[in-house]
């Protein structure tokens, strides 16, 4: 048959010579290459003792931040929500009471905040989108494997970072 | 007297037992280790130390397993089959001389637990007795994949002993006996001045390469391991196995493992002797105890020499199988014979 571009080759397998068909040379020439291969330095990484260096702008897990006074910054405007391709983030906003002024920032808080980490696609679109500065992807952690799938969605108890000590103290001497 | 002799034979007896079964345990934990190294990872390491407990938790992973028989299997063969290929995997390291004589007390003790004059008879009998376990598991299964697979086992094996049988025989006509024993004392004389350096492998290379690719195929090994074809056959004769009787047939390719490589080095490398073994002025005692250490040394470089090929060559087609053992490997076989019988009358003839 013609071939339409005329550049096809007309391969031909040659009769294989004798020392191809005595296989020993080629079974020779394998075992040295995997012998090689034997003493090379292995790739493997042995996860949970060693991990592998992570980059400055790695996007990990998410942390909700609190400002310089201890206090959620968070106001729950669902802005991060909106902007989630990934759909992974739900909030429920609920208004700050008298005497709460120590613990949220704003009037505004979110009562609850939960983060799907099996739906996250750690593209850090929640970080850029937030007006207050609120959420960031940490660049020294990951959301672990877990054996429920509810155990991947993280609330406020996992998202939000602890209260830094000497606060702690200081609220509680005020 | 003759029953501390009996005492002694069953002491031997067991350690060889022992042995085996320890070598062809770790012989496990080896094959996945050097898959590893070959394949640029590092293999099994969480069980214990460098992964050293893995065969344990392996054996204990398949007796946990459902023991499952397949509802139309003939269930009496389908034990049969495993426990047959662990028993003739088990009973052919019986023969082999592990080591010279310990003279204890005036009394010299031959590291072997029976000797019989027909010895390598004796180990070609069982290994092809070793084909039937795979067979009637294969059957008893009642699975067509089994079945084809203990078909190709069988015929493979016919072919493959054919040759191997050859390739014995020009061993033979250079030593001149069927006693393990002796073939391998005879290896401890001298050549060219070195004493413990007659080995049989000067003598007989090509009979050698026709025994060793014979070897694999005998053991159901990569390149040859067409009867459990993963690609064609799911899992050859074992597809219908789980739990012990899965375990069995895979510690018996281990066994067997063990006793080939003990057989080649026994046959061809010299067994237990090695280089200036005499010359060297030690006790007696100690160069036996180093003959058996040195024996050991040769088994498992031929034990990784089996794992090295399998790492390394894909598996032969099913004609290409038969088209090696009947157009080549038995043709040089025979020839090998005719050449050697030629030589040992040219030497009869003029240098005697
Ligand atoms: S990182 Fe991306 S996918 Fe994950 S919660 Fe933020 S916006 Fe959604
Ligand atoms: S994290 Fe930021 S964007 Fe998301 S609800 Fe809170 S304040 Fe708004």
């Amino acid at each position: 048959m013609q071939s339409l571009s005329n550049r096809a080759k007309k391969l031909e397998k040659k009769p294989m010579n004798l020392s191809e068909r005595m296989y020993l040379p080629a079974i020779f020439q394998g075992l040295s290459i995997t012998m090689r291969h034997f003493f090379k330095k292995k790739a493997t990484i042995k996860y949970p003792e060693e991990t592998r260096p992570m980059s400055a702008v790695w996007r990990g897990l998410h942390v909700l931040k609190r400002d310089e006074k201890g206090r959620e910054r968070c106001t729950a405007c669902g802005l991060c929500a909106v902007a989630c391709p990934a759909e992974a983030i739900t909030m429920v906003a609920g208004e700050r009471k008298r005497g709460e002024e120590n613990l949220y920032r704003e009037e505004k808080y979110a009562v609850s905040y939960e983060i799907n980490m099996l739906r996250c696609i750690f593209c850090g679109l929640c970080e850029e989108a937030c007006p207050k500065a609120a959420i960031f992807l940490q660049n020294d952690k990951l959301a672990p494997a877990r054996y429920e799938r509810d155990e991947f969605i993280y609330g406020k108890d996992r998202l939000v970072e602890p209260m830094p000590i000497e606060l702690t103290s200081s609220a509680a001497a005020r | 007297m003759e029953l501390s002799l009996l005492l002694i034979k069953a002491l031997i007896i067991l350690a060889v037992f022992g042995v085996t079964l320890l070598i062809a345990t770790y012989s496990t934990y080896a094959e996945r280790k050097v898959a590893a190294f070959i394949q640029d990872r590092v293999g099994p390491n969480r069980a214990g130390p460098f992964g050293l407990a893995q065969p344990l938790a392996d054996a204990v992973k398949l007796f946990f397993k459902e023991e499952f028989v397949p509802a139309n299997a003939n269930k009496f063969l389908f034990i049969a089959g495993p426990s047959l290929a662990m028993l003739t995997a088990c009973m052919s390291s019986a023969v082999i001389p592990f080591g010279g004589t310990l003279i204890i007390g005036g009394e010299a003790i031959h590291l072997q637990a029976i000797e019989v004059n027909i010895g390598i008879l004796y180990v070609f009998g069982i290994v092809a007795l070793g084909v039937y376990g795979i067979m009637i598991g294969g059957w008893a299964s009642n699975n067509k994949f089994s079945l084809l697979g203990a078909i190709r086992a069988a015929s493979q094996n016919i072919s493959y002993e054919l040759a191997m049988g050859m390739s014995i025989i020009a061993l033979l006509l250079v030593t001149g006996t069927l006693s393990m024993r002796d073939i391998a004392a005879q290896q401890g004389e001298e050549l060219f001045g070195i004493s413990g350096m007659n080995w049989n492998i000067f003598y007989q290379p090509l009979g050698f390469l026709i025994f060793i690719v014979c070897a694999f195929a005998e053991t159901n090994r990569v390149p040859f391991d067409l009867p459990e074809c993963e690609t064609e056959l799911i899992g050859g004769y074992h597809t219908e196995y789980s739990s012990m009787g899965m375990g069995l047939y895979l510690f018996a390719e281990y066994v067997n493992i063990f006793v080939a490589s003990a057989v080649m080095s026994t046959l061809y490398f010299g067994g237990y002797n090695f280089p200036f073994m005499d010359q060297l002025g030690l006790p007696h005692n100690v160069v036996t105890i180093l003959g058996t250490v040195v024996l050991f040394g040769k088994i498992f470089f031929f034990i990784f020499f089996f794992m090295w090929v399998r790492w390394t060559l894909p598996r032969f087609r099913y004609d290409q199988l038969m088209n090696l053992g009947w157009k080549i490997l038995i043709p040089l076989s025979i020839a090998n014979v005719i050449l050697t019988g030629g030589a040992i009358l040219l030497k009869q003839e003029f240098f005697q």
